[in-house]
């Protein structure tokens, strides 16, 4: 393969329990959730009320901001509730599924399709938040036009679903369709990365209409903020858009056949899952339908995405918006005697500091334990380790506590998203929230700006 | 481990505000958490977090130290019964070495522990692992027979003037066991300097063997004694006179090699210092201008505080450089300016001590030419495309 970009720095942390390659079939639930707070930024309006009918593509709620942004509803059936959490802020919209029904949104020829007619068809049909953009990683502003728009083929979190697997023939059509529909959207080009370190499916790879990129090494190398950085980067005033895989074959959808239908094959893994495997299902199901029954017992942690950035929904939760995963690990709520001090056959880290650094075991079971109390920055070099971008993580993080825009600016806050930093974040001595500090920059950033 | 957590666990509210113990929050914590990793679970971020903490880190320094500090006990002894003349086995010489030791260790840690907690308790963090280490590089540094009001007068100084006041571990501008050392030699040259001081009851004086000299090799040589030097062998082992652990200097580079195996201490750093150290011991070699310029520059490496300077201070990471190209500049720097100030300067024997706290000074210096590289690149970055976007 020519022209692969091998990723050197970076970690992939083996968590024990990944899903075979087998498809368990496709769920349904009687209750899906959609959550702004998968969102980030967004201030919700709600169009509807609890009671009102809804079907698959009926708009639910709209950006605050930008009213043109919609949210529809997954699936047909009643608006049940909306729940919320403090200073009365929406977290999620409860549907009542019945039935099967859709809003017809007329099918539409692509090439026969100017741009702005394909804007307004995502837009009205809910399935504009698919498309996020950099700077800021947030929804895509509908009046930018990007100048290149990424799909990132791979996914290297831990437990992180195959995509080559996911990704089988039945789909392929959609999937080019929808190909062909953001590539109307950019006056650039539509980048496919692959991982570079197995066979690529077919699907994947014989994908037309698009700039085939290959990457490979540990994660983050499938984080499309990694490819964005390394074959486009994003300066002061661009914006790159992008899209996560299985979203295309929505979009693809839409045009084919005028349904909003957000479908998609999730990997149910981690420690704490009997049996992990694949499901397909639609966008906010309940989480209870895809695990109720597949956990072992214990106090566990149900995560919507990977460990990293994924967020604690519980049994009670629905699927993120953008998740194609759910990880069940167990909680690590106890006191370990002179934890730190021991030799650590069993315990993982990044750092060689520990014995377990030289008898590698092949999987972990790892539970969320802070394994150590908030300090300071003391150590310097560990970052840079897990970044693989020509990015400084610590003058970058410091800039953005010290709230100096310009330094900001200046370090590259345009290209990051919290989950480039989701590894400083694991391998932090200091247990400091990473993420939540390039999510204060970002905010501020944007309130500056705008 | 149960009951003790039980007790712990029925202790804690005395403790907690508006307990009877109030004040002692921190110590209570300190210990607690020294006894037992916290029960925190993640709540927001990373849903996993690495096993290592600020503790674990602290500790695999600490033990890379211990090679050093062992070495520097039985060296105490051996320089002693030495300077007596008295027989002695190795195991004799240890245990003087330890009992002489192990008062300075105590005074320092109570010293400073004791600082660290009021600190603590009045900006209400938890106490902060850093003075771990520092505790234990200040009695390594210093000269056997410095009186103990004069180490803890000195430790205070270092903890809240080097580092309290500017906010704790993690703030400072200046390595914390070199201030240290550094409110000794200019406060009490007497006792940092000279003969006398490296050799357990030299000072006194009381039955030393006729004509016999406790000087170190640096202050050999200030004196042009060139021929009184010790073999490079000897000074490599460590049988010389010295500050307790700077003179082996194989047992540092066995911390050096735990340092660098678990990452902990930056290799860039070290091999910065010694590779300054070389360039400007080779400088000297050719200019050659007096038998101290002649002295071959292998010898610079392996005498006074050079080794156990560019392992354990200089790679602090707090008072270094933080970005990795800088760690390069700024151990380079501190390995030339060290030979600099030890051949140069009169009034120094000598310089790692101050080469050090003057990089420490230039370190954010150093990162901000690194950063600013790093932002012409995006900079430049953004012109190319802005260019070929005009197209």
């Amino acid at each position: 393969m020519a022209g692969i970009y091998k990723i050197k720095k970076g970690f992939d942390i083996n968590l024990s329990g990944k899903a075979r390659s087998v498809i368990g079939g496709e769920l349904t639930a009687e209750y899906y959730g959609v959550r702004p707070p998968d969102f980030p930024g967004l201030i919700p309006r709600m169009s509807l009320k609890p009671g009102d009918r809804v079907k698959a593509g009926t708009t639910i709620f709209t950006d605050k901001k930008k009213p043109e942004i919609r949210f529809a509803s997954p699936v047909s059936g009643i608006l049940k509730a909306v729940n919320r959490g403090e200073q009365r802020r929406i977290l999620e919209v409860v549907i009542e599924r019945d039935g099967d029904e859709y809003e017809d949104f007329g099918k539409a020829d692509p090439s026969k399709t100017t741009r702005d007619e394909i804007k307004q068809k995502l837009l009205l049909a809910g399935l504009w938040p698919v498309i996020r953009q950099r700077p800021y990683h947030i929804i895509a502003n509908p009046a930018d036009t990007p100048k290149s728009v990424f799909i990132s083929g791979f996914d290297t979190a831990p437990l992180a679903p195959d995509m080559n697997f996911i990704m089988d023939n039945s789909n392929a059509h959609l999937f080019q369709t929808g190909l062909n529909i953001l590539a109307r959207l950019t006056d650039g080009k539509v980048h496919l990365v692959l991982n570079g370190a197995c066979e690529p499916s077919p699907v994947l790879k014989n994908a037309a209409n698009v700039e085939i990129t290959y990457f490979s090494g540990p994660h983050p190398a499938g984080n499309v903020g990694v490819h964005i950085h390394h074959l486009d980067p994003v300066n002061k005033g661009e914006v790159v858009w992008y899209v996560n895989l299985q979203d295309v074959i929505a979009i693809g959808r839409l045009f084919e056949e005028g349904v909003y239908c957000h479908d998609r094959i999730i990997a149910l893994a981690g420690s704490e899952v009997i049996d992990p495997q694949y499901y397909k299902v639609r966008s906010g199901i309940a989480v209870k339908a895809i695990a109720g029954s597949k956990l072992r017992e214990g106090d566990v942690r149900i995560i919507s995405g990977n460990v990293l950035t994924g967020s604690n929904t519980g049994i009670d939760g629905f699927l993120g918006f953008y998740d194609s995963l759910i990880t069940v690990i167990p909680e690590g709520k106890y006191f370990e005697f002179f934890g730190w001090a021991k030799p650590g056959l069993k315990k993982y880290s990044f750092s060689k500091t520990f014995l377990s650094s030289f008898f590698r075991k092949k999987e972990y079971r790892l539970d969320t334990n802070m394994h150590g109390g908030r300090r300071a920055f003391v150590l310097t070099g560990l970052y840079e380790k897990v970044v693989p971008m020509d990015i400084l993580p610590m003058q970058l993080f410091k800039a953005i506590i010290a709230e100096d825009i310009d330094a900001m600016e200046n370090l590259g806050i345009y290209e990051v998203a919290e989950e480039d930093f989701a590894l400083c974040e694991f391998v932090c001595p200091s247990k400091i929230d990473i993420q939540a500090i390039i999510r204060q920059g970002i905010d501020l950033m944007i309130r500056e700006m705008s | 481990m149960k009951s003790l957590r039980k007790k712990i666990d029925r202790l804690k509210p005395h403790f907690s505000e508006g307990g009877r113990f109030e004040k002692l929050r921190s110590v209570f914590e300190g210990f607690e958490s020294f006894l037992f990793v916290p029960d925190t679970v993640t709540s927001r971020g990373a849903h996993i977090r690495d096993s290592i903490d600020l503790k674990r880190t602290m500790t695999v320094v600490i033990i890379a130290l211990v090679p050093a500090m062992l070495f520097g006990m039985w060296n105490t002894g051996f320089q002693h019964f030495r300077s007596t003349g008295v027989e002695a086995s190795f195991l004799q010489m240890f245990l003087f070495g330890f009992i002489k030791l192990l008062p300075l260790i105590i005074v320092t840690y109570v010293t400073g522990l004791g600082i660290e907690f009021i600190a603590a308790q009045i900006r209400g963090h938890e106490i902060n692992e850093g003075f771990l280490v520092t505790g234990l590089l200040i009695p390594l540094i210093v000269p056997i027979d410095i009186p103990l009001w004069m180490l803890a007068l000195a430790t205070a100084f270092a903890v809240i003037l080097g580092k309290e006041v500017f906010g704790g571990t993690g703030m400072n501008v200046f390595n914390p066991a070199l201030l240290a050392r550094a409110f000794l030699f200019f406060s009490y040259p007497g006792w940092m300097s000279g003969d006398r001081v490296w050799i357990e009851g030299l000072t006194e004086g009381k039955n030393v063997v006729d004509g016999f000299s406790g000087a170190t090799p640096l202050g050999l040589l200030m004196q042009n004694q060139t021929d009184a030097l010790p073999s490079l062998k000897e000074m490599f082992i460590g049988t010389i006179p010295g500050s307790v652990g700077e003179t082996s200097t194989l047992a540092i580079l066995i911390g050096a090699a735990i340092l660098i195996i678990t990452g902990i201490g930056s290799w860039k750093i070290m091999t910065g210092v010694f590779a300054g150290g070389i360039v400007m011991g080779l400088l000297f070699n050719l200019i050659g201008a007096n038998q101290y310029m002649e002295l071959p520059f292998y010898y610079h490496l392996v005498m006074g505080g050079f080794a156990f300077g560019a392992v354990f201070m200089a790679t602090d990471p707090v008072t270094a450089s933080q970005t990795e190209t800088g760690k390069w500049i700024y151990g380079f720097l501190i390995g030339l300016l060290s030979i600099f100030i030890r051949v140069i300067n009169p009034a120094y024997p000598e310089g790692v001590m101050l080469a050090i706290l003057l990089m420490n000074a230039f370190a954010p210096l150093i990162d901000y030419y690194v950063v600013q590289a790093n932002i012409k690149r995006r900079l430049k970055r953004a012109r190319v495309s802005l260019n070929t976007g005009a197209k």
